[in-house]
């Protein structure tokens, strides 16, 4: 009896000594690993906590040191208060209108585009292949000068819109990448080409062949661009930087800044504007977390 | 036909991006100014006056510590959150959720948080330095640390991306290739070293050249934060050109700065890939 007791028992401590030489026993119920990230994801969600403590603090309170760790009056006033110093709401709408905006014009151009360099022949593909490819290696400050010069053009000579100083002027010039192409060109081109094929023979327009048969095949890599287009229209702050000039044009990231240039170190109006700034993204990001995720990663195993 | 579907897009990227590189090298040899309509052909002055500007070779040298600093820190920092964070624990779901959340916030959110975190005078951080015994700090008040918190701030915000990148990268290791180097007898830091780190070598030059490219260009934060100062301490390279194109309104000198700014992106692009490709292993 005790001598199978035993030799069960000795059984797998064997192997496991033959896998890993000299380990002993963690002698605690949890994984050691717990230690570690229990630290660092205070230190990563530290910032986020501290925002929000701090704008529900009163002034005399924040400007106490050493600090309190836990407000003793909640004091909500703080949004109002910010509210009523910058438009908020006006930001928000203005950073939604430009995100989706630039999504949807991204998808649709850059997956007619993608589609033509990928399926089509035409006069001219490869080097006008070649040209968008090479904008993509130069970074945004060596264009910004005259993307400025153009877009000033625009709006004088052209459509009143799309200038300096309107929301247009975030939009146009980022209505389509040549990563969005790029990036729906390679997917394209490992779909199989078979589907496009018959339903060509069966008299189906090219259109109708990118809607009807290669969009719905496509919905990971659209997703994708998608989520990396939002994330980069809603966080992007040297354009509007340059191209907005009036608050009303602002959006959330700019009417950020401008309101803590208005407002240097008065810390729970500004964590409470930050606070306004920063919750809808979050939330956004929180609740698609899977898809952004899966989309930086993509794009990580794409350089790869 | 093709070109009915190409042309939309091409229309907005050619436009936007590529006619402007041409225009911008032209802008380098005017003085242009953004506002009157005639541009002076000025030949290569701008250039000239780029290598003897004191302010120029400052902002290169900013860049590059700041770059220096920020790249293996992010890299180190998303390499370790990725290997605590590649296994199954219970709320691991939570401290996963907790690292990514770092991508969602804006760059200005990211700064103004962290000023008032490094706020020399009431700020949490030098009382943490006052209740470990530390001295107190001026931090972004100071012209030699005011670089340093804005290392930090930014790898606090590429923390996220960084694990995303090692998560996606670590689940592609093949467990048949680290248990066997663990019956022939490694231990765990070999393992890890020998193994998964050479499997992980792709991802991290991906890492390195993504991360040096933004670090190169940074601005954001530096324009929230300390508007390039203490006396200049913080003026990076993205910084001075801005000052020059925007607010000094010298379009021209702002140009040739751009374009000496692209060819530092180029050359550290291809050292990475240069260096990167003798120490980068590819399976297959």
């Amino acid at each position: 009896m005790s001598g199978v007791d035993l030799a069960e028992a000795a059984a797998p401590s064997a192997a496991a000594r033959l896998v890993r030489p000299k380990r002993r026993p963690w002698p605690l119920p949890f994984s050691p690993w717990h230690l570690v990230l229990i630290p660092a994801t205070i230190i990563l969600i530290f910032p986020f906590v501290w925002v929000l403590v701090t704008s529900i603090e009163t002034s005399s309170e924040a400007l106490r040191f050493p600090p309190d760790l836990t407000p003793h009056v909640l004091r909500f006033g703080n949004y109002a208060d910010a509210l009523r110093a910058a438009p908020f709401g006006r930001f928000f709408w203005n950073s939604a209108v430009v995100a989706v905006t630039t999504v949807v014009c991204n998808l649709a151009l850059c997956a007619a585009a993608g589609y033509a360099f990928a399926r089509f022949r035409f006069f001219g593909r490869g080097l006008l292949f070649v040209l968008i490819m090479t904008t993509l290696m130069v970074p945004f400050q060596v264009t910004m000068i005259p993307q400025f010069l153009i877009t000033k053009w625009i709006g004088v000579h052209l459509l009143a819109g799309a200038g300096i100083g309107h929301i247009g002027a975030l939009i146009v010039p980022n209505a389509a990448t040549a990563f969005g192409v790029f990036f729906l060109r390679q997917f394209f081109r490992t779909l199989p080409i078979e589907y496009e094929e018959a339903a060509r023979v069966d008299g189906a327009s090219r259109l109708t062949v990118l809607l009807r048969i290669v969009l719905p095949l496509s919905t990971p890599a659209l997703a994708t661009l998608a989520a990396l287009t939002f994330l980069d229209s809603w966080n992007n702050f040297l354009w509007p930087l340059i191209a907005i000039n009036s608050q009303n044009a602002m959006t959330v990231p700019l009417g950020l800044a401008s309101f803590q240039s208005a407002h240097a170190t008065e810390w729970p109006l500004l964590m409470a504007g930050n606070m306004m700034s920063l919750i809808p993204m979050l939330l956004v990001f929180l609740l698609a977390q899977r898809y952004f995720v899966r989309s930086v990663a993509a794009t990580g195993l794409a350089g790869t | 036909m093709g070109w009915a579907f190409a042309m939309p897009a091409a229309v907005i990227i050619l436009l936007f991006g590529a006619v402007p590189i041409v225009w911008s090298l032209a802008l380098s040899f005017t003085r242009d100014n953004l506002l009157s309509p005639s541009t002076p052909f000025v030949g290569l002055r701008n250039y000239r006056q780029l290598v003897h500007d004191p302010l120029v070779a400052h902002a290169i040298g900013h860049t590059i510590v700041y770059t220096a600093l920020f790249v293996p820190g992010t890299m180190l920092v998303g390499l370790f959150l990725a290997v605590a964070m590649n296994r199954q624990l219970r709320f691991m779901w939570f401290y996963r959720t907790a690292a990514y959340a770092t991508m969602a916030i804006s760059t200005i959110s990211e700064a103004l948080v962290f000023i008032w975190l490094f706020d020399p005078s009431y700020g949490i951080v030098n009382y943490v330095f006052s209740l470990v015994g530390l001295p107190q700090q001026q931090f972004i008040n100071s012209p030699s640390e005011a670089l340093f918190v804005i290392v930090v701030m930014t790898i606090w915000g590429w923390a996220g991306f960084a694990v995303v990148i090692y998560l996606a990268a670590l689940q592609g290791v093949p467990k048949e290739l680290t248990e066997a180097a663990a019956i022939d007898g490694a231990g765990r830091w070999t393992t890890f070293r020998r193994v998964t780190l050479p499997l992980l070598s792709p991802a991290s030059l991906f890492l390195a050249v993504w991360l040096t490219i933004n670090a190169l260009q940074l601005f954001d934060e530096v324009y929230l934060s300390t508007q390039g100062g203490p006396l200049g301490a913080t003026t990076v390279v993205v910084y001075y050109l801005y000052q020059q194109a925007f607010e000094n309104f010298n379009a021209g000198y702002a140009s040739a700065i751009a374009y000496l700014l692209f060819l530092v992106i180029l050359v550290a692009t291809a050292i990475q890939f240069r260096v990167g490709r003798r120490f980068t292993f590819y399976r297959s």
